[in-house]
């Protein structure tokens, strides 16, 4: 599904912020990708959903080396990952349900065949009443389910959340994660970058650990042995 | 509901209000040199066609006192000729008549040493042979003058050629004018909507899809300049269609446009509009290419 070999990347002409990763993620697992802020989580979950360009190594998602492949090609692996971004990134021009359905109509699906599948999504994050909302007027917590919804909608086999719980409080903060497992439950592969070392105790998943742009892991608790990569 | 609004909010940009003025104004100075061009090319039309197949004979001012027996021994002579349809000789008032425009009316023409003048219709293909009757002519009354309007219609021909010439420019750089702006204000919407063009190409969109968001816009707005720069222009031909039709002369180019003229005139705003679109469309398409 997403295997790193030796990978490094930096930013312009700056030094690596990650440094000879290497791991591979199996179809339907879940994995927290922990680290203190600045260990390169977002560089190395932009790397997966292909945001940027690994300055080294070899970057294979999907069994194709994305450093090889088109412009088109890229675009349809795209397609097969959902993204939750720390900062929700939705178009406030747009009301809550086309920002949950724009990923169908980005790879050129029927709004009439899938509208009743967004509505019913907004149900699922609670967001029955604000489905022609504009993103401006709702609350953090708010835009962070609407941000999901329109992750999972086109039902991605990969599924990236950059720190989902970073806006919410502790009860919204549960409800996410069993959400994610439930997706997770059904076949799809996920990963998300978290700094809350109680979340990751609750939920029993492996998780690869970033210090200072090294990899560490798959851990199966707290990292003790740095510098250890597998 | 449908996937009728736009993922980017590109109307919402100030630049983007501006581009229909822009481009009614590109569309009027196209349309006024392309209705310039065309009412140009039909005047030389039918200056070639009025003069084809005619010549005229002067006969000098000095014979003018015995311009009676000068003229018809000439006459004579052309409709024995090989070639020649028909000999008009012109008397005093055809050739006041002629002069009217430029001297008006109430001069005493026969106090200008005017010269007799004769009109001949010749057959085109062949023609007579114009260096033998113009040697005969003179033979028989010298100072004759054969005119077959070729030096004349040439000067007219060749300044009608530089201001088409000159309208043709114009229209490359209106033309060039219309990509200069259309490239600035895709590149502002570009810079404007980079965090929603970035959302939709995480997304897994294509650059074509992307692309076919500026398209449409510049489809859009390209039609609403398009059309108000079709009116102006319609309203100015008409305008000098009016007034070309007051002055009544006929060496003027009349400002008169047929069906086919009007068809090029509107698909000025069509053509501008297709430029808009397929710049907006490459511009796009090249800066999406620095995404990874």
């Amino acid at each position: 599904m997403v295997r790193f070999q030796n990978v490094g990347m930096r930013y312009g002409l700056g030094s690596e912020v990650l440094h000879d990763v290497n791991f591979e993620l199996r179809p339907g697992s879940f994995h927290f990708l922990s680290g203190a802020s600045g260990a390169g989580k977002s560089s190395l979950l932009k790397l997966i959903y292909l945001a940027h360009r690994p300055s080294r190594g070899l970057v294979t998602l999907f069994d194709t080396d994305v450093t090889t492949a088109s412009r088109n090609q890229l675009a349809l692996i795209r397609r097969r990952i959902g993204v939750v971004f720390q900062e929700f990134r939705l178009l406030n021009h747009l009301s809550v349900i086309e920002n949950v359905a724009l990923p169908l109509k980005v790879s050129g699906q029927d709004w009439e065949e899938n509208r009743q599948h967004a509505v019913e999504l907004l149900n699922w994050v609670g967001l029955e009443d604000c489905i022609d909302s504009s993103p401006q007027v709702l609350s953090g917590g708010q835009k962070q389910r609407v941000a999901i919804a329109r992750a999972v909608i086109s039902r991605p086999e990969l599924l990236l959340a950059d720190e989902p719980t970073g806006n919410v409080d502790d009860v919204i903060a549960l409800r996410l994660l069993y959400l994610f497992e439930e997706l997770n439950r059904l076949g799809t592969t996920v990963i998300i970058a978290t700094h809350s070392e109680a979340l990751m105790e609750r939920f029993a998943h492996p998780r690869l650990h970033l210090s200072e742009g090294a990899l560490l892991g798959p851990l199966t608790g707290p990292p003790t042995q740095p510098g250890f990569a597998s | 509901m449908s996937w009728r609004r736009r993922d980017l909010a590109l109307s919402n940009d100030p630049t983007q209000r501006f581009l229909p003025w822009m481009l009614a104004m590109i569309v009027y100075l196209a349309g006024l040199s392309l209705a310039g061009m065309m009412s140009l090319s039909s005047a030389m039309d039918r200056w070639d066609t009025g003069l084809k197949g005619t010549v005229t004979v002067q006969v000098p001012t000095a014979k003018a006192g015995a311009a009676d027996g000068a003229v018809g021994k000439l006459v004579g002579i052309l409709r024995k000729t090989e070639g020649v349809i028909a000999v008009r000789p012109l008397d005093n008032r055809d050739t006041a008549n002629l002069l009217r425009p430029w001297i008006g009316e109430g001069t005493l023409v026969g106090d200008l040493p005017l010269p007799r003048l004769i009109d001949v219709r010749v057959e085109t293909e062949p023609g007579p042979d114009l260096a033998k009757l113009r040697k005969t002519l003179n033979a028989a009354v010298p100072g004759t003058v054969l005119d077959d309007h070729k030096k004349s219609l040439n000067h007219l021909v060749s300044f009608a050629h530089s201001v088409e010439f000159v309208g043709a420019l114009v229209l490359l750089l209106v033309a060039i004018a219309a990509i200069a702006t259309v490239i600035f204000i895709t590149r502002t919407g570009l810079a404007i909507h980079h965090e929603g063009i970035e959302i939709l190409h995480l997304m897994g969109a294509l650059d074509s899809y992307v692309a076919g968001q500026f398209q449409g816009q510049a489809l859009e707005l390209g039609l609403k300049g398009g059309a108000i720069g079709l009116a102006f222009t319609a309203a100015t031909v008409g305008v000098l269609s009016h007034f070309s039709r007051a002055v009544g002369s006929d060496l003027l180019p009349k400002v008169e446009l047929g069906v086919l003229q009007w068809l090029a005139l509107v698909a000025v705003p069509i053509g501008v509009t297709a430029i808009a679109m397929l710049t907006a469309r490459i511009t796009v398409i090249r800066a999406l290419q620095r995404l990874p």
